[in-house]
């Protein structure tokens, strides 16, 4: 009876309670949310174009953070730093469509996830042997300071980090249905073949596919790394967009943004309200119980194509 | 009618094409040639081998013996984007559109190639990227007035009818300005209605800009009224290649489509 009570009665008189304290933990939400999404739509973007499952995500944003970091160990200002750790990111595509994706050209699926593996490991060594693997702090010159607004507190940095966020999803969903290039890359996300016969050079698309995805690596790693110190751990969030895909739908960048902000504000909300009756710590399985939940109910995710067995 | 075109030199030469999967010898030995202007059709019972032979001319398969010379260019391993480069544009039997983006959005991929811009200004929408976008844009509306599409200009096209996705592809592939024209069944599962509109534009892509067809169909008197020469293959063989008039009275072909079902 008091479990009963516990689930599902009093978080919801807390909230009542305290609106603006909710208000906040939900702001918060949204807040880390944004960096799933961003996360996600890394892997949606290469799954659509290149049909590839890219294991690799969470290793790209530890590898684009260490290369930051370790520019900027050298002396290098932050601009060049940035510019410089790009630059890694976008010959990175090139290696990966060179080496990895030519090669491997009408090959199941299965076998390119498992090339992804290995270049997770490419990776995950490669930085560690050039850049150690200390915890290592970054500084991005963010403000990082609390305001009030209407008795909600607002924290600047994750304010920045979540407008940074924001921009970077609008301004690639404005790529995708506007330029001549963001029509290609869906072109060929639909259908290779019809792509190939009307000219669209799938090589040259597959390496602007994982530069993108390297720049938002990029982007989702300053804004952890910043927040927490770029370490082997940032590896892990990719695990968080997991869960984040199976309910937005592999297929749909809406759905990795939206599937993110609902992970972000429902873990947070989870934490605090019904953590404790829990035993707290729920933060870390939260997300994988909902997705579980959504495998089971809707398995196409939110906005993923409904699937039809072929009979 | 095709008379009153005058055809010009060989465009297209297919010389001695074999290809098989596995134990199965799609094409053995198949040689014809298209000329400058003309509609050539390719006929044959299913499993004979046509969509293959778009596919090796194309570049999505290439044939274990013979040549294909395109432009009096032979080739030999030529991918599927050097076709396209070369002028030639395609439909495909089992359409294949990009069925999530708009008409407007299909048709304008077909102008991928004729984009001058480079890379880094096809990632843009001003300037210099948007002008050459908008001048394709107006290409691309001639196209869709021309196929009389104008009422499903911003339709996503897998809500479309199959007849009027069939238009569509035929304008993502006119979108090309193409030398060659490959069209594999542009007529399947439509009713008589939409086969004589279909007829028509083919008649009319011909006509109007010149463009060198080669087509497959089952309808035989579609293939005898549109085409000017016809070739005919069976079990990957080709077993007659002539005028409509030439091909109807051979006796192997009489042989072959005798008690043979086909569409
Ligand atoms: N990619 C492929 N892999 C294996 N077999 C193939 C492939 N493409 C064609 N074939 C085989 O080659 C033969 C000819 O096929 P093709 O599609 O060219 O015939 P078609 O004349 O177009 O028939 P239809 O009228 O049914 O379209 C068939 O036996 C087919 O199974
Ligand atoms: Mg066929």
């Amino acid at each position: 009876m008091e479990f009963l009570n516990a689930v599902f009665v009093a978080p919801f008189l807390d909230i009542a309670d305290s609106p603006v304290f909710f208000a906040e933990v939900v702001i918060g939400g949204l807040m880390s949310g944004v960096m799933y999404s961003l996360v996600a739509l890394g892997f949606v973007l290469i799954f659509k174009a290149s049909g590839v499952f890219n294991y690799a995500q969470g290793a790209m944003v530890l590898f684009a953070a260490l290369t930051l970091v370790g520019a900027m160990e050298k002396g290098a200002p932050l601009w060049l730093a940035l510019l410089i750790a790009l630059g890694v990111m976008v010959a990175l595509a090139f290696a990966v469509e060179r080496f990895m994706l030519r090669k491997l050209i009408n090959q199941e699926g299965i076998i390119l996830f498992m090339a992804t593996i290995g270049l997770n490991f490419v990776l995950e060594g490669a930085g560690q042997i050039a850049f150690g693997s200390d915890v290592k702090r970054l500084d991005v010159g963010l403000p990082d300071n609390s305001f009030e607004v209407g008795g909600i507190l607002f924290n600047t940095f994750d304010l920045s980090a979540a407008f940074i966020g924001a921009a970077m999803v609008t301004t690639l969903a404005l790529f995708f249905q506007f330029t001549p290039m963001g029509r290609a890359l869906r072109a060929v996300a639909d259908d290779h073949q019809a792509a190939l016969s009307v000219g669209i050079p799938l090589k040259t698309i597959w390496v602007v596919v994982w530069s993108v995805a390297g720049a938002v690596a990029l982007v989702a790693g300053i804004m952890w790394g910043a927040k927490a110190g770029v370490q082997f751990s940032l590896v892990l969030i990719a695990l968080k967009a997991l869960p984040v895909l199976i309910l937005g739908g592999f297929t749909s960048v809406p759905g990795a943004i939206v599937g993110g902000l609902i992970i972000g504000v429902g873990e947070k909300v989870a934490e605090v309200y019904w953590g404790p009756t829990f035993g707290g710590a729920i933060e870390g399985w939260f997300a994988y119980m909902l997705a579980l939940a959504f495998l089971l109910f809707r398995p196409q995710g939110l906005f993923g194509e409904k699937i039809i067995e072929r009979v | 009618m095709p008379a009153t075109r005058n055809i010009g030199d060989v465009l297209l030469d297919v010389d001695g094409i074999s290809i098989s999967f596995g134990g199965v010898k799609a094409l053995s030995d198949v040689s014809f040639d298209v000329r400058e202007h003309e509609i050539l059709a390719i006929i044959g019972p299913n499993g004979a081998g046509k969509s293959s032979m778009l596919n090796c001319i194309n570049g999505f398969y290439h044939p274990q013996e013979g040549t294909i010379t395109f432009k009096g260019k032979p080739r030999h391993q030529m991918q599927t984007h050097e076709a396209a480069l070369q002028g030639i544009a395609r439909t495909f039997q089992n359409i294949a559109l990009f069925k999530g983006m708009s008409t407007l959005d299909n048709i304008m991929t077909g102008r991928n190639l004729k984009m001058k811009k480079n890379l880094f200004w096809q990632m843009l929408y001003f300037g210099p990227a948007l002008k050459e976008e908008l001048e394709h844009r107006a290409v691309v509306e001639e196209i869709i007035d021309f196929l009389e599409i104008e009422a499903i200009r911003k339709t996503p096209v897998g809500k479309l009818p199959y007849g009027l996705q069939k238009r569509v592809e035929l304008g993502r592939a006119l979108a090309a300005e193409p030398d060659l024209l490959l069209l594999d069944e542009p007529m399947a599962g439509m009713n008589i209605e939409e086969k004589q509109d279909m007829c028509r534009f083919i008649l009319d892509v011909n006509d109007e800009f010149g463009t060198t067809i080669v087509l497959i169909e089952h309808d035989m008197s579609v293939v005898m009224d549109i085409s000017d020469r016809v070739v005919v293959l069976d079990y990957g063989k080709k077993l007659a290649y002539g005028t409509p008039d030439e091909v109807r009275a051979n006796q192997d072909v009489i042989d072959a489509y005798l008690g043979v079902a086909h569409e």
